[in-house]
């Protein structure tokens, strides 16, 4: 008698596949879309039980299409919360309550719910944020700028910054996989530059869509999962800060180490599924390196190709995908023989720079210059990256931007 | 795990100190090596037949019959109790215990020493704890005690134990009691 092979479907009537497949075998076929529409597709395929919206530009389209996801049946529950504080509470009750969850924010809505990251870290809750950057003010602007990521670098929650809609597409899928990993299970914020992604089109590679994720599983948590019989009540029932004492402290402590000891157990996972935490471009040997990550790792790849064939200087980029996990040790490789490390960031604090120093410091001794940078719209054109290295060479700028 | 403690003031992660993570599929950790599964039960088995107050610490996993695995799992471990001639301390939930627990009788996540301190415990096995109760427990211990932790873990494991088992299921759990049977004939106890 021939083997048969039992075939799972999820609510969606979607066939379940392993993530293995559906990220690295499926056939796969090209369109033409914005980021926004990407992230409609990846979470189609996510086998998603619920999400909470509410607007903020950029994200809100891709909000609203995960809202079109709910009325197809794709997802399990949807709605809109009170605000940004709210939907951060109310995504955390449906992880709580074993639910596979994923929801969007930009900007200040980011802040207004910053209360909420740490909750879900110290929660051990898989959620998926989908953060579409656009910076922190005042005055107002509602462009291109990634200057929230670093309020939440420290919160306890995985970040992944993506280059392109393809890469967005791929780490939201990756994301619940190696987020809801039981000696993982951290949040996990996938980033992009907002406008720049989420709103242009490009060229993605997407596989079926009757095929996805198999569901989450709430009974590998590392926590209890919540039910009738364990409420949140009980869970957060005589708490530490209720209790001042040596053991209490030490608790805490040790809540927080494993919190983030979590974050750095992702690391074999998000390797295999993003198919390494850095991305290496341009000649390995070059002395002019750009450690860069999202769109300003795009830029700095234009500007490598500049230097070469315009100005014979040969140049590479290291790109970071993942920022929590931090890649230390894969950065200090690549970095090796580098003579000047330029960091160009779409922010003003230069908050990867820090990063990169951190790394650095003791273990590398080559200059990081934290250049160029731009922020609140401003665009980083590669001729003001190869500009600010030829400047710093003292040889001859032939470009005038 | 690198060292066994008392390992200092603060329960400090192996993984962001150490950079040492969980073991790989079908492997196991002894304190800073990937190891075979069958090296590290044999090391574990050894640890509780050689060392005082050997005691079991399951938890919730194994003491409530909430699936069918998880009364098999218990079956297992009241006889991996008897094969290693160990005392068992149960988990049975994770709030803190105020004032105080009875360390007799209990032992709780979040002041795990003072069970071992009382019961001057020197090696110990964990089962049937949730992974995150487990691995704050485990930080705790080795930074405050000098006992030897074992994790028999039904999921990816817990780098902050001395040795690590992973993906530990009924038929993991089995093997678990022969090995133990051979090394204490081997011991002559």
């Amino acid at each position: 008698m021939e083997k048969t092979e039992q075939v799972q479907y999820n609510r969606a009537g979607q066939r379940i596949v392993s993530p293995d497949y559906l990220l690295f075998e499926a056939p796969r076929e090209k369109y033409f879309m914005t980021g926004s529409e990407v992230v409609k597709e990846a979470v189609k395929r996510a086998s998603v039980d619920a999400s909470v919206s509410y607007p903020i530009t950029p994200q809100s389209e891709a909000a609203h299409l995960i809202g079109e996801l709910w009325v197809e049946g794709y997802v399990g529950v949807y709605f809109r919360g009170e605000s940004e504080f709210g939907v951060m509470s109310e995504v955390a009750g449906c992880s709580m309550a074993g639910a596979r969850t994923v929801t969007t924010t930009s900007g200040p809505g980011t802040l207004r719910a910053m209360e909420n990251f740490p909750m879900w870290a110290g929660s051990r809750l898989p959620i998926q944020l989908i953060l579409m950057a656009r910076g922190v003010n005042a005055p107002l602007t509602i462009q291109p700028d990634n200057l929230e990521m670093a309020f939440l670098l420290d919160t306890g929650c995985m970040i992944w910054h993506a280059e392109t809609a393809q890469e967005l597409f791929d780490m939201i899928l990756a994301g619940f996989v190696v987020a809801e990993q039981p000696d993982v299970h951290v949040p996990i914020i996938t980033s992009i530059d907002g406008f720049f992604i989420s709103h242009t089109r490009e060229a993605v590679m997407l596989p079926p869509d009757d095929i996805a994720l198999p569901p989450y599983d709430p009974y590998r948590s590392p926590m209890v999962p919540l039910d009738m019989e364990m409420s949140p009540g009980r869970f957060l029932r005589d708490p530490f800060v209720m209790k001042s004492n040596y053991v209490s402290y030490a608790t805490h402590t040790s809540w927080q180490f494993e919190v983030r000891a979590a974050i750095e157990r992702a690391k074999p996972y998000a390797k295999h599924y993003l198919r390494g935490l850095i991305e290496e471009f341009g000649d390995p040997e070059a002395e002019i390196a750009f450690v860069a990550s999202g769109t300003a790792a795009a830029q700095a790849k234009e500007a490598t190709l500049m230097l070469l064939h315009e100005e014979g200087v040969k140049a590479r980029v290291v790109r970071l995908k993942t920022i929590r996990p931090f890649p230390t040790k894969e950065l200090i490789e690549a970095l090796r023989g580098a003579k000047y490390v330029f960091v160009p960031e779409f922010n003003v604090i230069g908050w990867l720079e820090r990063e990169v120093r951190r790394a650095l410091y003791g273990n590398l001794d080559v200059p990081v210059i934290g250049s160029p940078r731009v922020a609140g719209g401003m665009t980083m054109p590669p001729e003001i990256i190869v500009k600010e290295v030829l400047q710093f060479l003292g040889k001859e700028v032939k470009h005038v931007v | 795990m690198a060292k066994l403690g008392p390992s200092g003031y603060s329960p400090y992660p192996v993984a962001m100190y150490e950079e040492l993570l969980t073991p790989p599929p079908g492997k196991a950790l002894l304190f800073d090596e990937i190891v075979d599964e069958e090296i590290a039960m044999r090391e574990a088995a050894k640890a509780m037949l050689t060392r005082d107050n050997p005691t079991i610490f399951p938890g919730p996993q194994v003491l409530y019959a909430w699936n069918e695995e998880a009364k098999e799992k218990a079956k297992l471990v009241r006889k991996i109790a008897e094969t290693l001639g160990a005392k068992i301390i149960p988990m049975y939930d994770y709030r803190p215990k105020y004032p105080k627990i009875d360390p007799e009788k209990e032992i709780n996540p979040n002041h795990p020493n003072l069970t071992i301190w009382h019961n001057n415990i020197k090696a110990c096995i964990f089962v049937g704890v949730h992974c995150h109760y487990a691995n704050v427990a485990l930080k705790i211990i080795r930074a405050e005690t000098d006992c030897f932790t074992i994790a028999l873990c039904g999921n990816a494991g817990h780098e902050d134990a001395m040795i690590t088992l992973r993906d530990q299921h009924a038929e993991e759990l089995e093997k678990f009691i022969k090995v133990a049977e051979e090394v204490k004939k081997e011991l002559g106890k």
